[in-house]
């Protein structure tokens, strides 16, 4: 049979996803008999009083149900006979975004309310958006209150010409649009009279029928090991679940990130011997040599794994408290929890419109394209090509708190080759912070920078010497301290890019790689300031800068309100 | 790929969860009520480190009430098994006499809560696994896996921590504990299933046989012992009885049936009408009564 579905069902305020469930939940006599007592029992309690309030059934928090609305996640279970489901049922307020995206990656299909009246609404976007970010593949919106606009095909027309145009823009993998009313019970459970123009399947028989296992297929075997089992001297197993594909006894498997072969010696499905053991199964695997395989460690074959420690992700925030730029994280990716540090915001990108918008910090539902750096190198892949190593989670160090949920765009972040408004000249790259802008974000209170715009100088061309909080003079040398590399500035112009090391005083000012004026006006300054800087070693003390370079000369920060975008 | 039948699936995900816990959490039990939920729980520990026994202690709460041929089911499986098994009693309550008929829901509280808070205070476990299923009661089908307590055991249901695929964050800060719900996701009707599949040993009060009852505020009670007096009225009947959940055996109703095989068991269960917890006297209270206990420190 088609096994286990787990679906998600989002919604606006009023778009009845409780009230479609509910009815499915009725109609298909699912409701156990006292669940039934308790429902019209609430119903003539609560202020909405008369009919059965279906959405009672969903409701099952006590602020929920005084307030008459969803907060948080709530799983209801049933069986047809075709099928067995779990419904995660979601809230739909923009506040409760992060309970969304909790139902959302728990999910293989989403069901996604329209209002027939209102058609796709800046609510149903951002619905459609998280489910996607997620790792959703599968969508069916449900074009509910079909009653209340005359049953109009016409008016169904137009709404799936507007899902059309969402899906194409989200990329939407499979999508099936069906007409409902669930306060009448059109097309949920059985085929409706009043819309005969619909001739395809009502909603439960399209759950009950679709495979969602088709577009989850990844490449290769691996598995992230959860634990070493190790009762006595002579066993020693590596546990945790296969993510794809398939293992067998006498397999040649590589260790990462150790990067050792060797062979399947033994394999437990749980607790009975098996000589092969595919996708989901909870395994024990036996190896015919020692290796260095601990927690957090990935076994593979037939694919090539990625073992990074920089790398983007789409995040979304989920902190009350907002997101520090440079502040250190645990991060939870696969088995492994490790320290890393988030460095660095591409963009936001709107929830609701999905415009990118530079900023330099993130609240609470918002949505950002991040880089991050871990402590060390871990196996580590692309959310779309191997989703469990794409999916990560960031945990506050103080509170504790799930701060972060996020997919891994690029696993290896390459900063010689991703630098933006980098200087080049042959082999010589350097970054360009010379062009970050500096602001005091009022409302927030805290200071945050902007990244410039990818950008390539290389000699000959003309450089922005002025930007909105920095001014150069138009002769200055640049010293790179992280690349190595020297820049000179000459009417504005770049003239050469040399090794730092072949670097000379040239009677023009010198700055730091980061728009910082350096303290040297000689030639023996910079002798100086070379002599005590290869003294330093790979991490620069902040002895070293407070002495030798400074912030206000050329540059300044500039105030900005709430909403600032560029 | 094949696609993993609806059990493996869940069998697959509780596994995962029940090694999570293992490898991440400083001091953890899993929590033991003799019940089917636990022998189900019980077997999954068992199968998730096979070859080795299950790296934590097993913890049963005992008000001291229960029926006795879970006591001794108890003593054999923890035996044939050769697992650590755990008894807390809360003496204090013992002295005081607390007892079901006098003491109403203050009874729950102190001989269940209380001695559960008493117990993980006493050993220090940081995390405890329970039986909980979100099909059983609305509050419930709210609450996450890994679900968090403060140093006084209490939920807090409006501001859980999200529960991102399956990266469960494990990190508390000191006196703070987890209880964490492998078999979340499982029906009632998963649990029959799985127990029939797998062939775990559970309780002979499940399956129906002739045992003596009384008739009392429309529930049926076994009279396990002579410690439950009998009112005006009443009398003790032999009929064929038996339970869809164990407890407390004054607090636990049983349902008249024939059913004596697992076969007949689910056959009841999927045309049941009554969701099991209606023969808990607790829950039907008023709107809300599980929450309200769950937030005061209930597991």
């Amino acid at each position: 049979m088609s096994g286990l579905l787990k679906f998600i069902t989002c919604g606006s305020v009023d778009d009845g996803k409780s009230t479609l469930i509910g009815h499915i939940l009725y109609d298909s006599k699912l409701l156990y008999a006292d669940q039934e007592k308790a429902l019209e029992l609430d119903s003539k309690v609560g202020s909405r009083g008369g009919a059965i309030d279906y959405s009672l059934l969903l409701d099952g928090l006590m602020a929920e149900r005084e307030q008459g609305i969803t907060i948080d996640v709530a799983y209801r279970y049933f069986t047809t006979e075709k099928r067995s489901f779990i419904v995660a049922d979601t809230p739909g307020h923009e506040e409760y975004t992060r309970n969304m995206a909790v139902g959302a990656s728990f999910a293989d299909l989403a069901v996604i309310l329209v209002d027939a009246k209102q058609g796709v609404l800046v609510q149903t976007r951002r619905h459609a958006r998280i489910c996607a970010l997620m790792g959703i593949r599968y969508f069916v919106f449900a074009v509910n209150k079909m009653d209340l606009v005359d049953y109009s095909e016409e008016r169904f027309k137009e709404i799936v010409a507007q899902i059309q145009e969402l899906s194409e823009e989200l990329h939407l993998a499979s999508v099936k649009i069906i007409p409902v009313s669930a306060t009448e019970g059109d097309n949920v459970t059985t085929h409706s009279d009043n819309m005969p123009w619909y001739t395809q399947e009502p909603l439960l028989a399209y759950l009950e029928n679709i495979d969602v296992s088709e577009k989850k297929q990844e490449e290769g075997f691996y598995m992230p090991v959860q634990r070493v089992c190790r009762p006595d001297h002579t066993f020693r197993g590596f546990q945790g679940q296969i993510e794809s594909g398939a293992v067998s006894v006498g397999d040649t498997i590589v260790t990462l990130p150790s990067n050792e072969h060797a062979k399947v010696k033994s394999i437990l499905v749980g607790d009975k011997d098996a000589q092969t053991a595919d996708a989901g199964r909870p395994v024990t695997i036996q190896l015919d040599k020692e290796v260095d395989v601990s927690r957090g460690c990935v076994l593979a074959k037939d694919t090539k794994l990625p073992v990074s420690k920089k790398f983007t992700a789409t995040i979304l925030w989920m902190d009350d408290e907002e997101l520090t730029v440079g502040k250190d994280y645990l991060v939870k990716l696969g088995t492994r929890t490790i320290p890393g540090i988030l460095k660095n915001i591409q963009y936001k990108i709107d929830v609701n419109t999905g415009e990118f918008i530079p900023v330099g910090r993130l609240r609470k539902n918002e949505i950002a394209v991040c880089d991050l750096v871990l402590q060390e190198e871990i196996v580590i892949d692309a959310f779309a090509k191997h989703k469990t190593l794409g999916e990560l989670i960031l945990i506050d160090r103080i509170s504790n708190m799930t701060s972060a949920c996020g997919v891994v765009e690029n696993p290896t972040l390459d900063e010689t080759k991703d630098l933006k408004c980098a200087f080049a000249h042959g082999n010589l790259k350097a970054n360009g912070d010379i062009f970050e802008e500096y602001y005091y974000d009022l409302e927030a209170m805290n200071v945050f920078k902007v990244q410039p715009s990818d950008k390539t100088y290389t000699i000959g061309d003309v450089i922005p010497v002025k930007g909105e909080t920095y001014q150069y003079p138009d002769s200055f040398d640049v010293v790179v301290l992280r690349e190595q590399v020297a820049v000179s500035i000459r009417d504005q112009k770049v003239t050469a890019i040399i090794p730092l090391a072949d670097f000379a005083y040239n009677d023009v000012p010198v700055i730091n790689g980061r728009g910082f004026a350096v303290h040297v006006t000689s030639a023996a300054d910079v002798d100086a300031f070379k002599k005590e800087l290869s003294a330093e070693g790979r991490e620069i003390s902040e002895n070293f800068f407070n002495k030798w370079v400074d912030f206000e000369t050329y540059r300044r920060i500039v105030f900005k309100d709430e909403h600032w975008t560029e | 790929m094949s696609q993993l039948s609806h059990l493996d699936a869940l069998e697959a995900e509780a596994i995962y969860i029940i090694r999570e816990v293992a490898a991440e959490c400083e001091k953890p039990v899993m929590l033991y009520s003799i019940g089917k939920d636990s022998s189900v729980m019980l077997h999954l520990a068992m199968k998730a480190f096979y070859p080795e026994k299950p790296p934590f202690p097993f913890l049963h709460v005992n008000t001291t009430w229960k029926f006795k041929e879970m006591i001794k089911f108890r003593d054999e499986t923890a035996k044939k098994l050769g697992i650590n098994m755990i008894e807390y009693i809360n003496e204090d309550g013992v002295k005081r006499g607390i007892n079901p008929f006098d003491y109403g829901s203050q009874y729950t509280d102190i001989m269940k809560t209380q001695a559960l808070k008493q117990a993980l205070n006493k050993y220090g476990f940081t995390a405890a696994f329970g039986g909980g299923r979100r099909d059983e009661e609305k509050s419930r089908a709210k609450e996450r896996i890994f679900s968090f307590r403060n140093e006084n055991h209490a939920w807090d249901p409006k501001n859980q921590r999200p529960e991102m695929w399956k990266l469960y964050n494990s990190k508390i800060n000191k006196g703070e504990s987890i209880r964490v719900f492998p078999i979340s996701n499982w029906t009632e009707t998963d649990i029959w299933e799985y127990i029939k599949r797998e062939n775990i040993d559970i309780v002979p009060l499940y399956f129906a046989a002739k045992r003596p009852v009384i008739e009392r505020d429309g529930q049926i009670i076994m009279v396990d012992d002579d410690r439950l007096k009998l009112r005006p009225g009443e009398k003790i009947e032999y009929k064929n009885v038996r339970f869809r959940t164990l407890g407390c055996y004054p607090l636990t109703g049983g349902i008249e049936s024939n059913a004596t095989t697992l076969d007949e068991i689910i056959d009841e269960t999927l045309s049941a009408v009554e969701s099991e917890r209606t023969t808990r006297v607790i829950d039907n209270e008023a709107a809300g009564s599980m929450e309200r206990r769950k937030r005061e420190g209930y597991f």
